[in-house]
């Protein structure tokens, strides 16, 4: 009998402890904040975008296990969690946005558009209209992610195939192209008109470059300007042991959140930002020395953030549901590092960065924090190991806001209520 | 009846033979091998070879790793990839820097740590191997 108390009891120890874990879907949040698991196991979802009618649709990075790469979901007895899911399109990618009616998703070379039918369907799963194709995919910083203005312009991010635009990408000792080849045609943001068929580079603009890797980017509405984050360069000890020591490399260069104006340049490869320093420094494949500053017709970032972690989505907060500070402030969403091996990664949370009059503070703070799933908070040592990696965001009608995962394919929905 | 049991015994002498050479050149190629891994490997592939998702493959577990091919892994490791690569499902992107520099017993003891750490269980990579591996694909090549 003891023995059988013994054993209901640690049963429901066991229980309540799983209970607890999975609290908040396993993330730690501000007070007052909540979240569920929205959805999960979908395939690896990249961006995201939601409906006014709160119908949030998921952009994946490979088609998963039914054959679709844009999944469509629903919570019709809204309990925080999809209950109606369902899915199209065969080709992977990044980029998904809601315009009107409209649904632009995007492969790694091209922009389609889908229309939507009064209950948010989607009316032409088969035959978008291509807005855009040709685009550049060397495979590395392959992402295209879009956003709009506040008209019909759409902003789409070309990487560079490239970590510093070496002659051999990669190769120690080799030589950064000078000028750069590569920013003729990536590297940048491209703007393109968002309402007509078959476009190409040629009826496009470079709107912004110098841009190694954008993957998060959004217009912030209330300064009518492009925010982006760039994905800084890697490896700076790998080829340059003798400027540079593992522990340097973990910290260096910072990754960049910046307004970009037409015509603006953020200067790779042949500077990046060192956060310790404050200052931009030239590359040592353009003949840096890890002091040497680079020139001032290179843009400052606007908030720069710890090496190599990786931020994958920015969303202006533009509702009321969460307290005054966020409004008008901006959430980024950070995959976690890799490359500060051999010391343990950072990363792997949303950060919230103030805003005041229009223009970020210089502060960030981690809002939303536990996705990796490791015990008691640890950090990851090993990339491959993290549980979830944050990477799309969306804001909802009710002013939550909504965090997918692009390892197995999780949606987090975050709410506020005091 | 003696017949066979000498016979295994032969057998029995011969294998554990081998089996501690093996054992002995394991250990030696290990302790060099992961020396290289750290210092070449480990940024992109991790510490415990689980590499990074849709970047850089694992080695940990890897069909390929753990196969026959042996000219194969070589062959990456002495020029580089840059290729998608499709491996157990998944696909990776990044390009792998070459390794010029690596001399045939270096390539083997690498090797040797990479198939023999983590759950991999492949075994061990001779220098001879290694030398063969590079004439077959210089023929290929031609």
């Amino acid at each position: 009998m003891k023995k059988q108390i013994q054993l209901l009891s640690l049963t429901v120890f066991a229980f309540c402890m799983n209970v607890l874990a999975q609290e908040n879907a396993g993330l730690k949040l501000p007070e007052g904040f909540k979240a569920s698991l929205y959805a999960n196991n979908i395939g690896g979802a990249r961006h995201i975008a939601i409906t006014k009618a709160g119908i949030v649709f998921a952009k994946l990075n490979n088609p998963n296990k039914e054959g679709n790469s844009i999944v469509r979901l629903e919570d019709t007895n809204n309990d925080g969690v999809a209950d109606k899911v369902n899915g199209w399109a065969k080709y992977g990618g990044t980029g998904i946005f809601v315009k009107g009616n409209s649904l632009y998703a995007s492969s790694n070379e091209a922009i389609f558009k889908y229309e939507l039918n009064s209950k948010d369907e989607v009316v032409n799963p088969l035959t978008p209209q291509t807005i855009v194709s040709g685009l550049i995919d060397r495979r590395q910083h392959n992402s295209k992610s879009i956003t709009f203005d506040k008209g019909n312009n759409i902003y789409v991010n070309i990487g560079a195939y490239s970590n510093a635009c070496q002659e051999k990408d990669r190769m120690p000792g080799s030589q950064g192209m000078m000028p750069c080849p590569i920013l003729d045609s990536a590297g940048g943001v491209w703007k393109f008109d968002g309402t007509k068929e078959n476009q190409t580079y040629k009826d496009g603009k470079r709107y912004a470059t110098g841009l190694r890797n954008v993957i998060g980017l959004d217009w912030n509405t209330e300064t009518n300007q492009l925010y982006v984050t760039q994905h800084g360069r890697d490896q700076l000890n790998s080829f340059y042991p003798n400027l540079y020591t593992d522990a340097q490399n973990a910290e260096l260069p910072a990754e960049t959140f910046y307004a970009m104006n037409e015509g603006d340049n953020a200067g790779w490869p042949y500077v990046y930002y060192d956060p310790i320093q404050k200052k931009k420094i030239v590359s040592p494949e353009y003949g840096g020395d890890s002091k040497k500053e680079g020139s001032s017709e290179f843009k400052d970032p606007a908030v720069a953030f710890p090496a190599h972690m990786a931020p994958m989505a920015v969303l202006f907060y533009t509702g009321n549901q969460f307290p005054a500070k966020y409004k008008n402030g901006a959430f980024i969403s950070f995959h976690g590092s890799w490359n500060r091996a051999p010391l343990p990664q950072e990363g792997f949370f949303v950060a919230f960065v103030p805003f005041k009059e229009g223009k970020a503070t210089g502060e960030w703070e981690i809002f939303a924090n536990g996705f990796a799933g490791t015990e008691n908070g640890a950090k990851v040592t090993n990339t491959g190991k993290a549980k979830a990696r944050p990477c799309g965001l969306a804001q909802g009608p009710d002013g939550s806001i909504y965090v997918s995962d692009d390892t197995k394919g999780a949606i987090f929905k975050i709410s506020y209520n005091k | 009846m003696a017949n066979v049991s000498i016979q295994f015994l032969i057998k029995l002498v011969v294998s554990t033979f081998f089996f501690l050479i093996a054992v002995a050149a394991n250990a030696q190629n290990t302790i060099n091998g992961k020396k290289i891994y750290e210092t070449r490997c480990l940024v992109c592939h991790q510490s415990d070879g689980g590499g990074v998702p849709n970047m850089n493959p694992p080695l940990d577990g890897a069909s390929n790793v753990n196969g026959k091919d042996i000219a194969r892994l070589v062959k990456i490791i002495r020029n580089g990839y840059d290729e998608r690569i499709a491996l157990d499902g998944m696909y990776y992107n990044n390009a792998m820097t070459a390794n010029p520099d690596l001399k045939e017993d270096a390539i083997a003891d690498v090797l040797t740590y990479i198939r023999t750490s983590w759950s991999n269980k492949a075994g061990v990579v001779t220098t001879n191997q290694v030398k063969a591996a590079l004439v077959k694909n210089k023929a290929a090549k031609k």
